[in-house]
């Protein structure tokens, strides 16, 4: 075929343009958006990535699937657990590998307990983001419990690697479910003041209402999963259509609003954890009995093939898709990381809206940068 | 409609397309002049009506790159998998598909800065992560000595 490539100017001759970041308080890592301003209103942003760009598909060619397993941690590094399944359970799957009960449902708990603590540090960061501190402080103080749940189990606070190709690394610790059930209990008694401190705040709402809309059309078209594309009615949520591990024996509703705004997408994320605890309520005291582990053979090898898995992590649709050519190392690994494509649709919300609505606009679709530049 | 009425549908919209049921997916290959031409009748018709673009990626092949597209319909729930390959390795070019789905502006450019296809029509075929003096790494030819260590 032939090549046909046209030079594409960014900004037009009259914007003003400047550089936010790499180094900005509210990007929340090293991504730069060179921003073409007309006055006080954004025309187009641009992102610029790869400042931590380490290659880790690359990688993973030369690496064996439990080693990778590792790697995927280091993508989305606050739902480590939800990564470590992903590529536990295409290896699984690839080799028809029956796992047993308990390790399906310590799998949900860790995920869910991964979710609601990613999003107690997206409800923390968003407020200091449009300049409530003390948001920050009652995130915290919250996320540490959870934290320090994980540390008891796996030794790990954030970078857990708990999940193996074929269960759990170790068992969980004797304190967990007792913990877990303190934790849960603590939460549902103070998540009202997250409400009270942002939610029904008047500068915070005059803020985030009717700014930043995603229609559903546009959603689907520029790929946004997660919490950002349920806000604009995308029902996107794997955990429902394709259910994974133990979400098949769990009630829980799929979070979904229509107006697609800011506000709705930080609405979603909150709602979300009423939902993730309402799973763990449900597993936590009938864990099965049972081995912790599947014995698998020392070398792991998928047969010759393409295998491709979904999983729902706390920001979207992760799917890790192995082309395999019957060796110990993948031949081609991909992960379609939801970070990745939700930064995609920046440009296309924040147009035509102020430069200090774009802190808003990019906070609300809550980047992990690790996770973009993989 | 089922897997086999979904291949059979597939198959009349692009007669020269190969069809085939995979383990997972319906798997369709066409060549890469058609690649375009099919996308876009999977998008609009009805009976498929294939919305969502969920995963793009190029694998690297001895006689030329895979391109793969994994499509859902998120009206009917369905999905398969469409692959291409640039014809040798010297000039891989393809026709993009922003104007279908919007997310592939995103994954195009990364398809382009890894392993170096081009994509017509693109609106902004710049490299994505890595500056324009690298090579394309995910390339199997890719030589790096300093950074990657060969047994």
């Amino acid at each position: 075929m032939e090549e046909i490539i046209k030079e594409v100017v960014v900004g037009e001759q009259e914007d003003y343009v400047i550089n936010m970041g790499p180094q900005h308080p509210s990007t929340h890592g090293v991504l730069r958006l060179v921003v073409s301003l007309r006055g006080e209103i954004v025309k187009n942003v641009q992102p610029h990535i790869g400042y931590i760009h380490r290659g880790i598909e690359k990688m993973c060619e030369s690496l064996t699937y439990p080693q990778i397993i590792h790697l995927t941690d280091r993508m989305d590094y606050l739902s480590a657990s939800i990564n470590n399944e992903a590529v536990c359970l295409a290896v699984e799957n690839a080799l028809e590998i029956d796992i047993p009960d308990r390790i399906k449902v310590i799998r949900t708990i860790m995920a869910e307990l991964t979710r609601i603590q990613s999003h107690q540090l997206f409800w923390a960061s968003y407020g200091m983001d449009l300049g409530g501190q003390t948001c920050y402080f009652y995130g915290l103080r919250d996320r540490e419990k959870v934290l320090d749940i994980f540390e008891e189990t796996t030794g790990g606070r954030m970078i857990v690697s708990y999940n193996c190709p074929g269960g759990l690394m170790y068992d969980i610790h004797p304190n967990f479910q007792k913990r877990v059930k303190e934790f849960i209990k603590y939460f549902r008694s103070v998540l009202w003041e997250y409400d009270a401190i942002l939610t029904g705040n008047v500068i915070f709402r005059e803020r985030t209402i009717g700014i930043g809309k995603l229609s559903l059309e546009d959603a689907i078209s520029y790929g946004v999963t997660g919490p950002s594309g349920r806000a604009s009615g995308f029902s996107c949520d794997i955990r429902k259509h394709e259910p994974y591990s133990a979400y098949d024996r769990v009630k829980f509703n799929e979070v979904l609003y229509k107006e697609g705004d800011t506000y709705h997408r930080y609405l979603a994320r909150v709602e979300e954890m009423r939902e993730s605890m309402n799973i763990i309520e449900q597993l936590i005291d009938n864990i099965p009995e049972g081995p912790y582990a599947v014995k698998m053979k020392p070398v792991i090898k998928l047969p010759e093939g393409e295998y491709f898995q979904k999983v729902e992590t706390v920001r979207g649709e992760l799917d890790v898709f192995i082309v395999s050519d019957g060796n110990k190392n993948p031949y081609r690994l991909k992960f379609r990381s939801p970070n990745f494509v939700n930064l995609g649709v920046l440009n296309h919300i924040s147009k035509d809206f102020k430069i200090a609505d774009l802190i808003a606009i990019a906070g609300s679709l809550d980047f992990v940068i690790p996770d973009i530049d993989r | 409609m089922d897997r086999t009425q979904l291949g059979e549908f597939i198959k009349s919209l692009k007669p020269d397309a190969t069809v085939i049921e995979g383990k997972q997916f319906i798997e369709v290959t066409v060549a890469d002049t058609e690649l375009h031409s099919l996308a876009k009748k999977l998008r609009e018709s009805e009976e498929t009506w294939f919305d969502f673009l969920v995963c793009l990626t190029g694998v690297d092949h001895s006689n030329g790159f895979e391109v793969v597209y994994h499509l859902r319909s998120t009206r009917y729930g369905h999905m398969i998998v469409l692959k291409t390959r640039t014809s040798g390795r010297e000039k891989p070019v393809l026709n993009s598909v922003c104007d279908i789905w919007a997310t592939a502006e995103f994954h195009e450019r990364e398809v382009y800065d890894l392993l170096g296809v081009k994509f017509n029509n693109h609106p902004d075929l710049r490299r994505l992560f890595l500056d324009s003096s690298w090579g394309f790494p995910l390339r199997k030819d890719y030589v790096d000595d300093v950074n990657i260590v060969t047994k």
